[in-house]
């Protein structure tokens, strides 16, 4: 047909080219954006945003005040990153929804209701976490948020609950949210915490004796005396935690204490950490490996975030769970070795910039071992039992999954074919995580010898119109 | 999975290389007649063109060649239950929907009924012309523009990941050895034997049948027969769900398409879009580029999908012959050898049959169906004497 070797669209009109496209303008994205620029590439950003910030820095832009003051300290500190990112002459695209990024560097993207697209010399995925399937009993119903959705509501649109919330689950984001709602003046109906006593033992195994470490320690701790002194009724160790109500989420039962407790509420908010957004990385058959750790697939990459695709870097959360200044040190290393392929940065010049930086992401990361040992989520709210829906696209249980397992079914795959499960409008991006593991705990094997979905583009919806008009 | 050399049976009669739909069925008609097969598959089955293809039950449009197998085939499918059993033909999802080929000009209809023509002469009647009416009645949502088409009424449908499944699950049955993330790697002829070198050790036995789908070119070149195959990819997409708005399965006779909607709502585009393929990574290379005109077919054809998400695209890996039709038959070079590969991207329907040809070259030397146009060496350059 002709189109493989033209620089042209089929439009067209001359594909547009630059050094370094950086998908995401979360703390990798902005980074890397300010890096790149420092050097003299041509930087676009593109995210799908209508303002930089990402996830962790939502609304950073805007942010009223008195806003600031609710969400705190940690949240503030995005603005002078947002800042030297707006000052720093990248070309920020927002309302960009990228869709498909190829093994040679083009990215397409939908822009103002129209298909666009670039050819880029280098590219950075900087596309960040995404929070863990919490598969319980009644995590469907309506009336069932995760966290981290109520968070995006608080953040970006100040919008807060009126009515008595539960919160469930563990790691830091449960309690800053918490406290955050505190600070709002939200009532909490009760925090269940699934972390338990032997969590704590497990983990200060590897607490060290790092200063960041204790840091985040502190910070931790100092977040749930705040809970404690609001007097938030709180839930340790919970287990056989279960969505309440039929149609609709009236309250949440669980065990804690040895005692089996219901705590009504029509709003319950779920979390039990963040993984790495992999849809890109995936889709470019790039390398992955199951992180123990972390319980999720990261993308192999080298010391600066290059995958096994030549060109293409992964910074921030999407390439493994480090948390937001990890994120921006990532992007800075990405970017100066992005420049450096470009040309424009000698690469002992490079080395020499990108050691503090080393050192410092070094720092940071000590206290990750500790962090993902406190709070690991429990088996039983990664691998549900038969009748908890894993695929919610498709409604597929755990137990359809079992199933297949015993009729040769090996990895998440062939769980497509046998079942549709994965194969709805999010791509497995919800299930993908749980299926790995109920298949790998069915057949008593690894994680990393099921493998996991082959995701296809487009990674973001795309209309048959729109795609039609690429013609 | 582990390598079980020592618990292998020995003494297979035949070893076929590729679990792709022809392989499968192979095994299986093989395993009917009483065969000890041995099947082995680089990954598992059904992995590349054979099941993630548009599922296209198909004898509309055949090259003629091909007529009097796809026929044979559409046979196979309609009587599953007695073929396979009745479990594993509800498994193998057939349904027979109908197939439609639209006329989009006045021109492409005079095509359409002179290729008609020339098939009752040559004592076929399955595809039979309809006029813009009976088109409306057909498919109620197309475009207005359409003038008519040809309508083959018992052609079809299926999912084809489950059909090569159910066709393996049958040969299974029958005693068929199945060795899956086993890659054939070299096949030598010793004596009166073919050895098959795999990652996972040796295999042999007298006969071996070829079915390796885009590697098959590699092993026929080992037999001494050289082919001028192709792998390449083939592209597909699929929408979000939407209300049902058709039934049988359409193509156009001016442009590629091959379109059918899903009893969940799911809409299939696929049709002959070719893209590149890795073979040695093993994997189709989506070409957005040329999707967009598919997309843009289709959007012509029902205006009203154009607000639709696409939710996934993809591309299997198939062989391509240069005359689109495939090579099926013994080699002409070693003994003991059947080819059955090069289906270019319309080998689904002929699954069925393929294997039962497979079968009756093994075990009777010749087949009961003309198969003379798909020898191996019908490329090979004319011999000065």
């Amino acid at each position: 047909m002709g189109f493989e070797a033209s620089p042209h669209t089929a439009a067209g009109h001359l594909a547009e080219t630059v050094d370094v496209a950086i998908i995401g303008a979360g703390p990798a994205g902005m980074a890397a954006a300010i890096t790149a620029r420092q050097h003299g590439a041509s930087v676009v950003l593109l995210d799908e945003q209508a303002a930089a910030g990402g996830q962790i820095y939502r609304g950073i832009t805007t942010v009223p005040a008195q806003r600031l003051d609710v969400l705190g300290p940690d949240y503030g500190a995005g603005a002078s990153l947002a800042r030297d990112f707006a000052a720093s002459g990248a070309r920020h695209i927002t309302g960009a929804a990228v869709w498909h990024v190829t093994t040679e560097r083009q990215v397409h993207y939908l822009h103002g209701g129209g298909v666009r697209s670039l050819q880029a010399d280098r590219v950075l995925l900087c596309t960040g976490a995404m929070e863990r399937p919490f598969p319980i009993p009644g995590w469907t119903l309506p009336g069932v948020l995760t966290a981290g959705a109520a968070q995006i509501l608080l953040k970006g649109s100040g919008m807060a609950p009126t009515r008595p919330v539960v919160l469930a689950g563990c790691g830091p984001l449960l309690y800053l949210l918490g406290w955050q709602y505190v600070r709002a003046g939200v009532p909490i109906a009760a925090i269940v915490d699934t972390t338990d006593g032997a969590d704590y033992r497990r983990a200060i195994r590897h607490a060290g004796g790092a200063l960041a470490g204790w840091r985040y320690l502190k910070k931790g701790l100092a977040l749930m005396a705040a809970l404690k002194r609001a007097k938030v009724p709180f839930y340790k160790g919970a287990t056989e935690l279960q969505v309440l109500g039929e149609g609709q989420a009236t309250g949440l039962g669980f065990v804690s204490g040895g005692t089996r407790r219901q705590v009504a509420s029509p709003l319950v908010l779920l979390h039990q950490g963040v993984v790495p957004n992999t849809q890109f990385s995936w889709s470019l058959r790039a390398r992955h490996r199951w992180d123990e750790a972390q319980l999720c697939w990261s993308p192999v990459t080298d010391a600066w975030g290059e995958l096994d695709v030549a060109g293409i870097f992964v910074a921030g959360d999407s390439g493994g769970i480090g948390g937001a200044r990890v994120a921006a040190l990532q992007g800075e290393l990405a970017g100066l070795a992005a420049v450096a392929q470009n040309g424009k940065l000698a690469v002992p010049v490079r080395d020499s910039l990108a050691a503090p930086l080393q050192a410092e992401m070094r720092e940071h990361l000590f206290i990750r071992p500790f962090l993902d040992a406190l709070y690991r989520p429990k088996q039983a709210n990664r691998i549900p039992a038969d009748g908890t829906i894993v695929c919610r696209c498709e409604e597929v249980t755990a137990g359809d999954i079992r199933g297949y397992v015993k009729l040769g079914c090996t990895g998440p795959n062939q769980a497509k074919s046998f079942g549709r499960c994965g194969m709805g409008p999010c791509q497995g991006r919800q299930c993908g995580l749980t299926v790995t593991e109920v298949i790998a705990d069915a057949r008593g094997v690894p994680p990393e010898e099921t493998g996991y979905f082959r995701i296809r583009p487009p990674i973001k919806p795309i209309t048959l119109g729109e795609l039609a008009r690429e013609a | 999975m582990k390598p079980e050399h020592a618990g292998l049976p020995q003494g297979s009669d035949v070893i076929v290389i590729g679990g792709g739909f022809h392989g499968t069925s192979s095994a299986f008609h093989l395993a009917r007649r009483g065969a000890k097969v041995t099947l082995l598959e680089s990954e598992y089955c059904a992995r590349h063109a054979s099941g993630v293809n548009a599922g296209g039950v198909r004898t509309l449009g055949r090259h003629y060649a091909e007529v009097p197998l796809a026929r044979a085939s559409l046979g196979l499918w309609h009587s599953l239950p007695e073929l396979i059993g009745d479990d594993l033909a509800e498994a193998a999802s057939f349904v027979a929907s109908g197939q439609l080929q639209i006329a989009e000009t006045p021109q492409e209809l005079d095509k359409l009924r002179r290729r008609v023509a020339e098939l009752n002469t040559l004592g076929f009647t399955h595809e039979v012309i309809v006029d813009v009416q009976q088109v409306r009645e057909i498919a109620p949502r197309l475009a207005q523009h359409v003038v008519g088409g040809i309508w083959v009424e018992d052609d079809g449908h299926a999912v084809p990941y489950r059909a090569v499944t159910a066709f393996r699950h049958a040969a299974q049955r029958l005693g068929a050895q199945l060795h899956e993330a086993t890659p054939a790697q070299t096949i030598e002829r010793v004596g009166s034997q073919w050895r098959v070198h795999t990652t996972r050790g040796s295999f042999t036995a007298p006969w071996l049948v070829n079915t390796a789908g885009a590697w098959s070119g590699d092993f026929a070149a080992q037999a001494g027969d050289v082919v001028p195959m192709r792998p390449g990819g083939l592209m597909l997409m699929i929408t979000q769900r939407v209300p049902h708005f058709v039934d049988p399965v359409l193509g156009a006779a001016g442009r590629p398409l091959s379109f059918k909607q899903f009893a969940n709502g799911t809409v299939l585009i696929g049709g002959g879009l070719r893209c590149g393929a890795d073979v040695v990574r093993r994997h189709g290379e989506v070409d957005f580029m040329k999707l967009s005109s598919s997309a843009q077919t289709v959007t012509d054809l029902f205006p009203h999908l154009g607000r639709i998400n696409i939710v996934r695209a993809w591309a299997g890996v198939e062989a391509f012959m240069p005359d689109e039709i495939p090579v099926i038959g013994l080699s002409r070079h070693a003994p003991q050898l059947v080819h059955a590969f090069g289906f270019s991207a319309h080998g689904f329907e002929l699954g069925p049959i393929g294997g039962q040809i497979v079968s009756e070259l093994v075990l009777d030397g010749r087949s009961t169906l003309p198969i003379t146009p798909f020898a191996v060496d019908r490329f090979a350059p004319a011999t000065v004497h």
